[in-house]
């Protein structure tokens, strides 16, 4: 993976748009997080090969080298994700975008694809 | 420790039977006990892809299935299985898959003895899925032909709980050996391995917690 550019990055979105395309969706502080820390909530999520129709995304840039990428669907939906920090196009085509926090631990990821991903 | 017939290892995550438990089951190797390990998810949604990265979410599967069968092949594990469910989603699939899937391992191949985690005390959800089924299936089995049950334990509350562990294995003399299986995990345990590596009071600290003895609790259905 590499650092985000953000042109770079939003031209690989702009290849999704009026697409149909397949994402994978995940914000986790880790399955460990309230076991090491007590005061931490634990929240997080990840939503997988679910299918939707983009009509616009944009990536924006935040601070510490973090973007915000921000997709608009044809339904009227959203999908919205912040702390990215690293992009790749692996071999299967699939887009990539991950944040690692400080730790250098997953913390965010996006994921778009015109195949499904992997079960 | 006694010479089993056969103990039957079963975990969630590639790296699960490293730092707990793998002193023991080189050991039980060395005595000539053949160990099955069930690693149940390949670990794929683990956080950590390698410090510094170098996997993704989609190809960490492939870099875990790896490390576990090389960490497999150190502790000289001839049966390894990975039947490959979703990491995170264990306690999440149809009630009964687990303990079916637990209990036929146990008929087919004879086991005397399982290890796995303590249900209650594993504190990662997976974990929990995989204790309970563990315990299910034994409960399943007639009383005779149950397997004893050494599991690990270590949610904040174990001590004050359950007390001090009733089973300590001394793995001195394989201090390498486990060193090397922790490395296998590369992806996992960089900043673990360099922090044991240092020549430094918390290097000693996290060398006497991992590489002089492995702590167990037995458990009765």
């Amino acid at each position: 993976m590499e650092p985000i550019n953000q042109d770079t990055v939003q031209s690989l979105l702009d290849a999704f748009v009026d697409k149909r395309v397949y994402i994978h969706v995940e914000i986790t502080s880790g399955m460990y997080a309230s076991h090491v820390d007590q005061e931490v909530f634990n929240a997080g999520t990840f939503v997988r090969n679910v299918q939707v129709n983009i009509v616009e995304a944009i990536i924006k840039k935040a601070e510490n080298d973090q973007y915000r990428v921000g997709i608009k669907l044809d339904n009227g939906g959203w999908i919205y994700v912040i702390g990215l920090t690293h992009f790749i196009v692996n071999e299967e085509a699939e887009f990539i975008m991950h944040g690692f926090n400080y730790q250098g631990k997953l913390a965010s990821a996006l994921e778009l694809s015109h195949q499904p991903f992997r079960k | 420790m006694e010479k089993e017939n056969h103990v039957l290892v079963v975990f969630p995550h590639p790296d699960d039977e490293a730092f707990g438990v793998s002193g023991t089951l080189s050991k039980y190797r060395d005595m000539g006990v053949p160990v099955t390990y069930s690693c149940l998810t390949y670990g794929d949604m683990g956080r950590n892809l390698g410090f510094p990265p170098f996997a993704t979410r989609e190809s960490l599967y492939k870099i875990r299935a790896a490390e576990v069968e090389e960490s497999a092949r150190l502790i000289g594990i001839k049966d390894l299985r990975l039947p490959g469910f979703r990491d995170k989603t264990l306690e999440f699939e149809e009630p009964g898959l687990l303990t079916n899937l637990i209990r036929d391992m146990i008929v087919e191949l004879g086991t005397t003895r399982i290890i796995s985690f303590y249900p209650g005390y594993s504190v990662h959800p997976d974990h929990e899925a995989t204790a309970e089924a563990v315990i299910e299936a034994v409960a399943s089995l007639d009383t005779e032909k149950r397997p004893a049950l050494q599991l690990v334990a270590f949610a904040n509350n174990t001590f004050d709980d359950l007390g001090d562990p009733d089973i300590v294995v001394n793995i001195e003399g394989y201090e390498e050996r486990k060193k090397q299986i922790m490395a296998a995990h590369k992806s996992q345990t960089g900043p673990l391995l360099e922090s044991l590596a240092a020549d430094t009071h918390d290097a000693k600290e996290l060398a006497d917690q991992w590489l002089k003895y492995e702590r167990f609790y037995s458990y009765m259905v």
